[in-house]
């Protein structure tokens, strides 16, 4: 009962850090490069989700559906990109942290527009809506494998492009020192219209695999951008390796802390306190773990700046 | 012999009036006192044109305006930029809120109470982020805020999700009832304008240079030996009394907290008040929060999708006026 009850959380973590990864990859890769504070990072992942369930319901495939709605996430992004947040690269963070606050207010405005304000159902894919026999006695939702599969696969296809390619050689060094990299040649402007091009979609890919999880709703970025936010502090600005590991480390610190702490609280002090106090200090775990971080380590764990 | 040439003795010539400093901040009277006697006359107009309802925006309007300052008053002129404000004025609120719940209702009680917690709880959080710079700050002001948040919503005695709601307005005695909105008006303004010439004081004084020659340049003032961590904690800790009388005020004004006002979005809008109106202009504050919360009267009033407007209103103010709107008067005056 233990040991599937861990492995079936570490699992959940494990999904959860993933799909948090993908966001924060987009996120740390834009403040490491531009030094750019984009609160608006959680709006594409709202419209990500939005047009991946519009599209799928358009086409009655959820594969043909995220395809379709990554694309169509990206061109939103570029067109984000070239239109406003160009001009607020050379801003200082304050004009940052408002322009693209008005950029998440009108988007979310937009999306009421369009989709209404009740939120959207998405239905995963008919063959993996079972759950799938991992152990003996031990089933686990395949779509939620399914999420765990494509996004270590991403990681890698991520890790592969930003340690392989001439492009990732270019963003490596435009998140470690921004003004050598241009001055050893390497078009920034570009690289970055094509960093915030992939951000987007990596975005649109977890808005659109959580859809069926989460309900596709009006404001759902907002609270998911802290959390994004977070983990790259934790990991580090500007670094993919340590926004993979703040993501885990905070995947798994909040799911464990979901099911352990009113666990351990209800055997230590009661079930009355369990009940009141254990999800607020299952809460609040990741801020704890933050602080203290950045209390030893205050660039985070593998900072890309020297 | 006098030499007639010879430059005057250094104390002659440096009379203390002559003595202004860049960190001055002047509070400009043929500026404040015509607003000031305006918002004094406001109740009145307002009554005697049978639109009472905007003594309540009004109230909203000032109390947001102190919370902007507080924010402002760290922001523009410590160089901090705290994305946990909202925490401190929800914490103010909750004061009251739970002070209530008890059957204590005076004024005189609750709202002291409400700015030491706000003091006590930034001196907190203040101790643990000073260490931190830039980015690092912000996020973790904004850690320690989502922490209150959570902790808060979780609690069922503070009513949890839902908030509490106050069966009145706080009893100050006097021979003044809060409950008429216009004297609750008349209490607010006088508290926000006592708390706004203390700030601009403190600002004018040998500790208020001292923090903006912090802003300016850290690591000399630390080299010259000034304990740069103290002054900066202070400063903190007296926004956080400020932010907790405007959430005592906030409280009053619509009889109920909730867990709303502490959310990380709340912050951000009194960040955003204080970019709009104008970092480190002692005004700034409270115009950004007369903008921002006029401007979503307004344009509610019109359209269910005021925020797509207000939007971009403030994408605009973004890119046209930098530095806040007072940055356009500053500009419109050096060029005349």
């Amino acid at each position: 009962m233990n040991t599937i009850l861990i492995l079936e959380q570490s699992l959940n973590g494990l999904q959860f850090g993933l799909m948090l990864f993908l966001l924060a990859a987009g996120l740390t890769l834009v403040f490491g490069i531009m030094d750019m504070i984009n609160l608006a990072h959680g709006s594409l992942y709202m419209i990500g989700a939005y047009l991946v369930a519009t599209f799928s319901q358009a086409s009655g495939s959820f594969w043909l559906g995220l395809g379709l709605g990554v694309l169509a996430t990206v061109l939103v992004g570029v067109l984000l990109e070239y239109t406003i947040l160009r001009r607020l690269y050379h801003r200082d963070h304050l004009s940052q942290v408002m322009g693209t606050f008005a950029i998440l207010l009108m988007s979310n405005e937009i999306v009421r527009i369009i989709w209404g304000a009740q939120p959207l159902m998405l239905n995963p894919p008919a063959a993996l809506a079972g759950p799938v026999m991992l152990m003996d006695g031990f089933s686990y939702p395949a779509y939620r494998l399914l999420i765990i599969g494509v996004g270590l696969a991403v990681a890698l296809l991520l890790w592969l492009l930003v340690t392989r390619t001439r492009f990732g050689m270019q963003v490596r060094a435009g998140a470690a020192n921004r003004e050598m990299a241009t001055a050893m040649g390497a078009n920034v402007r570009r690289l970055f219209t094509l960093v915030f091009a992939l951000g987007a979609a990596l975005c649109a890919v977890a808005g659109g695999m959580l859809g069926p999880l989460l309900a596709v709703q009006v404001g759902m970025g907002e609270s998911i951008l802290i959390l994004a936010f977070v983990v790259i502090v934790i990991g580090g600005i500007g670094s993919i390796r340590g926004a993979l590991l703040g993501a885990l480390l905070v995947g798994l610190v909040d799911t464990a802390g979901r099911t352990l702490v009113p666990l351990l609280f209800d055997k230590a002090m009661g079930p009355e306190v369990a009940a009141n106090a254990g999800p607020a200090v299952a809460s609040i775990l990741i801020y704890v773990l933050m602080a203290a971080v950045l209390f030893y380590k205050p660039q985070g764990l593998f900072p890309a700046h020297d | 012999m006098t030499d007639t040439t010879a430059p005057q003795p250094a104390a002659a010539q440096a009379t203390p009036a002559m003595q202004r400093s860049v960190f001055d901040h002047r509070l400009q009277p043929r500026f404040m006192l015509p607003l000031l006697a305006l918002l004094i006359a406001f109740p009145l107009i307002a009554q005697a044109t049978g639109e009472d309802f905007y003594i309540g925006v009004a109230s909203r309007v000032l109390v947001f305006g102190l919370a902007a300052a507080s924010l402002n008053f760290i922001l523009g002129f410590g160089g901090m930029v705290s994305f946990g404000h909202a925490a401190f004025v929800g914490l103010g609120a909750y004061t009251v809120g739970l002070l209530m719940q008890q059957g204590i209702s005076s004024a005189w009680l609750a709202w002291p109470l409400a700015m030491l917690m706000g003091a006590v709880f930034s001196l907190l959080v203040g101790a643990i982020s000073l260490r931190t710079q830039g980015v690092y700050f912000i996020m973790i002001t904004l850690a320690f805020a989502q922490m209150l948040y959570y902790l808060i919503m979780s609690f069922k005695a503070l009513g949890g999700d839902d908030g509490l709601s106050l069966p009145s307005r706080s009893d100050i005695s006097l021979g003044l009832d809060l409950a008429q909105d216009a004297t609750f008006y008349y209490v607010v303004l006088a508290l926000v304008s006592t708390s706004l010439l203390l700030m601009a004081r403190v600002l004018n004084a040998r500790f208020g240079h001292v923090l903006q020659a912090i802003k300016e340049n850290e690591t000399r003032m630390q080299a010259i030996g000034f304990p740069v961590y103290r002054y900066k904690l202070v400063a903190f800790s007296l926004a956080g009394a400020f932010a907790g009388l405007a959430g005592a005020l906030l409280a009053n004004q619509g009889s109920f907290v909730g867990p709303g006002m502490l959310q990380w979005t709340q912050s951000g809008i009194l960040l955003i008040m204080v970019i709009l109106g104008g970092v480190g202009h002692l005004y700034g504050g409270l115009l950004g929060a007369a903008v921002f919360l006029l401007l979503e009267e307004v344009l509610a009033a019109y359209t269910v999708h005021w925020q797509l407007g207000l939007g971009a209103v403030l994408l605009m103010v973004v890119l046209v006026a930098p530095n806040g709107l007072l940055s356009l008067r500053r500009g419109m005056w050096s060029k005349r």
